[in-house]
């Protein structure tokens, strides 16, 4: 793997660094020995039949209206190599890959395939090279099967018999079972990625691109991908990976080049750098990690008090709520984990006020019983919601941020008087969370969909702490949004707790957990573990209930807490 | 039951079959204009424009298969203009369907002042001899005019194409989700026009039904609403090609008994009975699609919505 990763190197360095004089690299090899010495090795491996790489773009060059996507990208890809791509949220990756595999083509710049120059002017081209690429927003229909799914995003045409038959067997031989028969809209979103990951493979690629992979995947969902690619890795295909969780790539890439504002700023080996390395290379900039500015926590009183809250879920296969107690109170923060789909959504619904409790008395917010109060009136007891879902649920992508922003605040910011919107007050409102979370747009009349996800959601978060809320409740805060981003994000979080407010997240990201909340608890089938202080308890013991052994771990309490 | 008898409600039941077919081939069109996730609410518009054309072309050329070709152009080049504002310069698809209703509306009487008053030789029946004269199934089975026959093999082909084709699994994955289908490489926009065009072909041949066939002369809004009915049916049917057929059906057979009603002399004000037809085939297409999952896998989730494919 070494050699792999040198070879790559020396390839990368001499080739552009010498036909183009791409600044990026020629920075590397400025060193007047160092450069004569890869060149001898460039030789050398020219000699040795080295195979070409099997993937190289050069000076690719990409612009929208108004953006500059990729400036002059140069990127070797090697056979057999996990390579990663970082960069924060609007660095140009997904454009590079989208170019890659023919969804959008570059403005210039040369592509080259096992050595030959090649033009990728569709998806469809793309996977007769033997490049396969899966989704971040997945590219699947939600009322076909599986089968058909699939059918449509590979070339051959087989009868779906056949096919059908192919996907069971590939699906089990990669450890990622498949049926191939239900409907895409009754699977969860690890399985949807399954039948993502599994239409590539049944073209055997040679290169398989993954844009974010795992962001949407219990951790050990995450592992079984993890295995998956590794085994694509040994039979020799390429990958190439897109993530924002950087341990993840140091465990599984062995090469990683980083953009930044659509230019490569620099290459290296993950394994030999720190993720705190990684994240400062990506931001160019010192990570602050975010701390609280006062030190112990001062509880107060009980902001939301859950007792004995059991619910049906609405939806047909979602889970029900069993008998959930939980309390929250001001100055503290508390973290629900847990693998997605164990009721968390349901949890949210019933917090938020979207799905009413018949029990009134189930739910308290600042001591007054809310069960069957609607999402206006449990805002105007003092409670914030971000939801889980930024675009449809957290903001109306169609709208303008301004729009958005009174959409929640109108009340508590005082954005209406006698009926009559004061659209001053809503846009001085609107600036001021641009300013105070560092949204990065165009202004507030920008769209909410025309953000990325990670600015998005720090547009969101940020518009619900400006109102003051006594209790915030907050699902995946963190979920797609890069290493800078979500350190402001619990920067912010944290604050509002000094502050005073109460602060509830439910995330799938444990580290997240154990960075900001004060008391853990685990979600499992709907029923929710006792809460428990986060310095006293470790990522394995929460591992365990999230696999549902709520009495072992109580047991480990037990033990200790005697 | 006497053979008279008999032979009377295989009249009606021809009838009734006759009536239907303007209103089945315009669904069926439309059918599969909105499966590719396109609303187009032109199809009264497109349905006047086929039949003033065919009315024209036949007039002038004598020939009834000139006549039908040209419907089916007109609706064509209907739906192109449909197709070319929606599409690609990405106007909102239900102002730009109501305005090609109002523009075909408004054609179709400019073009056919001329015709007014003319006739033309309706379409004769099939005619298989001795099978023909069978009492009973003979005119309902072999005796019909042929395009009551394709109508039916229209219905079938569209379901079989939908059912089970690979093209019509691609436009079905359009009409889902056309940036999903543009990630994985298919021309969205074309395949959405085919889907429109061939709408707009359906539409023409049902009007050239009614000036040809059905009432063989031109009238100013002759269609007489039956492109809405026809929208209505779509959905009622929850976009599967038999059931509207089966509520094209309903439609015409109740509107042939409620004329036969009013010729009988009943004492119901007659602007009742005609309201019975749109009643009836509401009610009952209402009453068979009430499963709400089977609704939300069939209706084409993008459908109405424009779509870019750079962003």
């Amino acid at each position: 793997m070494q050699a792999v990763f040198y070879f790559s190197h020396v390839t990368t360095a001499s080739c552009d660094a010498c036909r183009q004089g791409s600044p990026s690299f020629s920075e590397k090899s400025r060193g007047g020995v160092r450069f004569f010495d890869l060149c001898r090795r460039f030789q050398r491996v020219q000699t040795d039949q080295l195979p070409p790489p099997r993937l190289q773009l050069r000076r690719i060059d990409k612009r929208f209206p108004g953006c500059h996507a990729n400036k002059a990208v140069s990127l070797t890809l090697q056979p057999g190599e996990i390579h990663a791509l970082l960069g924060e949220n609007g660095a140009g990756k997904s454009t590079l890959v989208k170019i890659v595999y023919g969804v959008q083509q570059a403005d210039s710049g040369e592509i080259l395939w096992d050595g030959q120059p090649v033009h990728i002017g569709s998806p469809a081209q793309a996977r007769a090279l033997g490049i396969g690429m899966v989704f971040q927003h997945f590219s699947l229909f939600e009322s076909l099967t599986v089968t058909e799914n699939i059918a449509l995003g590979i070339n051959a045409r087989e009868p779906l018999e056949d096919l059908a038959t192919r996907i069971a067997e590939v699906s089990q031989r990669y450890g990622l079972p498949l049926d191939p028969q239900r409907h895409v809209h009754d699977l969860s979103v690890g399985e949807r990625q399954r039948v993502e990951i599994t239409r590539c493979l049944l073209q055997n690629p040679r290169l398989l691109i993954m844009d974010e992979p795992t962001s949407v995947l219990t951790p050990q969902e995450a592992d079984t991908l993890f295995e998956t690619l590794r085994r694509l890795r040994d039979e020799g295909c390429t990958i190439l990976y897109i993530s924002h969780k950087l341990e993840e790539i140091r465990a599984l890439c062995s090469q990683a080049t980083v953009l930044r504002a659509g230019d490569v700023v620099g290459s290296c080996d993950p394994r030999e750098n720190s993720a705190r390395a990684l994240a400062q290379m990506m931001i160019g900039t010192e990570l602050k990690t975010a701390r609280s500015s006062i030190s112990g926590t001062r509880r107060g009183e009980a902001r939301l008090q859950v007792t004995n809250l059991s619910l049906g879920s609405l939806q047909p296969f979602g889970v029900d709520l069993k008998d959930i107690s939980l309390s929250v109170h001001s100055g503290e923060i508390v973290g629900i984990a847990g693998v997605a789909g164990n009721g968390q959504n349901e949890l949210m619904a019933a917090l938020s006020g979207e799905h009413r409790s018949a029990d009134h008395d189930a739910i308290h917010i600042n001591g007054q019983p809310v069960g069957r109060l609607g999402p206006k009136r449990r805002r105007d007891l003092g409670m914030g919601f971000v939801p889980e879902e930024r675009l449809g649920r957290g903001a109306v992508p169609d709208l303008s941020l301004a729009d958005n922003a009174l959409l929640s605040g109108y009340g508590r910011q005082a954005l209406v008087s006698r009926g009559l919107i004061s659209f001053r007050k809503v846009n001085a409102y609107a600036d001021r969370i641009i300013q105070a979370f560092n949204v990065r747009t165009h202004g507030r009349r920008a769209e909410a969909r025309s953000l990325s996800g990670g600015n998005l959601q720090k547009f969101i978060i940020g518009r619900e702490i400006l109102q003051k809320p006594k209790l915030l409740i907050c699902a995946q805060p963190t979920w797609g949004v890069d290493a800078g981003a979500a350190a402001q994000i619990h920067q912010a979080l944290l604050d509002l707790r000094d502050q005073g407010a109460a602060v509830l997240v439910v995330s799938q990201d444990l580290d997240e957990l154990f960075t900001i909340a004060d008391r853990i608890a685990v979600m499992c089938h709907g029923r929710l573990s006792s809460l428990r202080a986060a310095r006293e308890t470790t990522v394995e013991q929460v591992g365990l209930l999230m696999g549902g052994l709520f009495d072992s771990a109580d047991e480990w309490e037990d033990d200790h807490g005697a | 039951m006497s053979i008279e008898l008999l032979d009377a409600t295989a009249l009606l039941l021809v009838a009734m079959m006759r009536a239907a077919v303007p209103l089945a081939l315009a669904a069926l069109g439309e059918l599969v204009t909105e499966k590719s996730g396109v609303l187009n609410l032109g199809v009264e518009g497109m349905m006047l424009t086929g039949a003033v054309a065919a009315f024209a072309a036949t007039v002038s050329t004598g020939s009834m298969t000139f006549g039908l070709l040209a419907a089916m152009l007109a609706g064509m080049a209907m739906a192109l203009l449909f197709g070319f504002l929606t599409l690609y310069l990405l106007t909102n698809q239900v102002a730009t369907g109501l305005a090609l209703t109002i523009f075909g509306i408004g054609l179709s009487a400019f073009v056919g002042q001329g015709f007014v008053g003319q006739t033309v030789e309706p379409m004769a029946a099939v005619s298989l001899g001795a099978l023909s004269q069978i009492p009973l199934i003979g005119k309902l089975v072999f005796g019909q005019d042929p395009m009551v026959y394709l109508t039916l093999a229209l219905t079938g082909v569209i379901w079989w194409f939908f059912a089970r084709a690979r093209a019509g699994l691609v436009v079905r994955a359009v009409g889902e989700s056309p940036h999903a289908a543009h990630a994985i490489g298919y021309p969205v926009r074309l395949i959405r026009l085919g889907a429109v065009l061939f709408g707009g072909a359906c539409c023409g041949l049902a009007g050239a039904y009614l000036s040809l066939v059905y009432t063989p002369m031109w009238v100013e809004g002759m269609t007489a609403g039956r492109g809405w009915i026809a929208l209505a049916l779509v959905v009622f049917a929850t976009w599967r090609p038999w059931r509207a057929l089966l509520g094209a059906w309903l439609f015409g057979g109740i509107t042939i008994i409620q004329l036969h009603v009013q010729g009988m002399g009943v004492d119901l004000p007659s602007q009742v009975l005609s309201m019975l037809p749109y009643l009836a085939t509401i009610v009952v297409l209402v009453l068979i699609s009430r499963d709400s999952t089977r609704i939300r896998l069939n209706a084409p989730a993008s459908i109405g919505k424009v779509f870019h494919p750079e962003g």
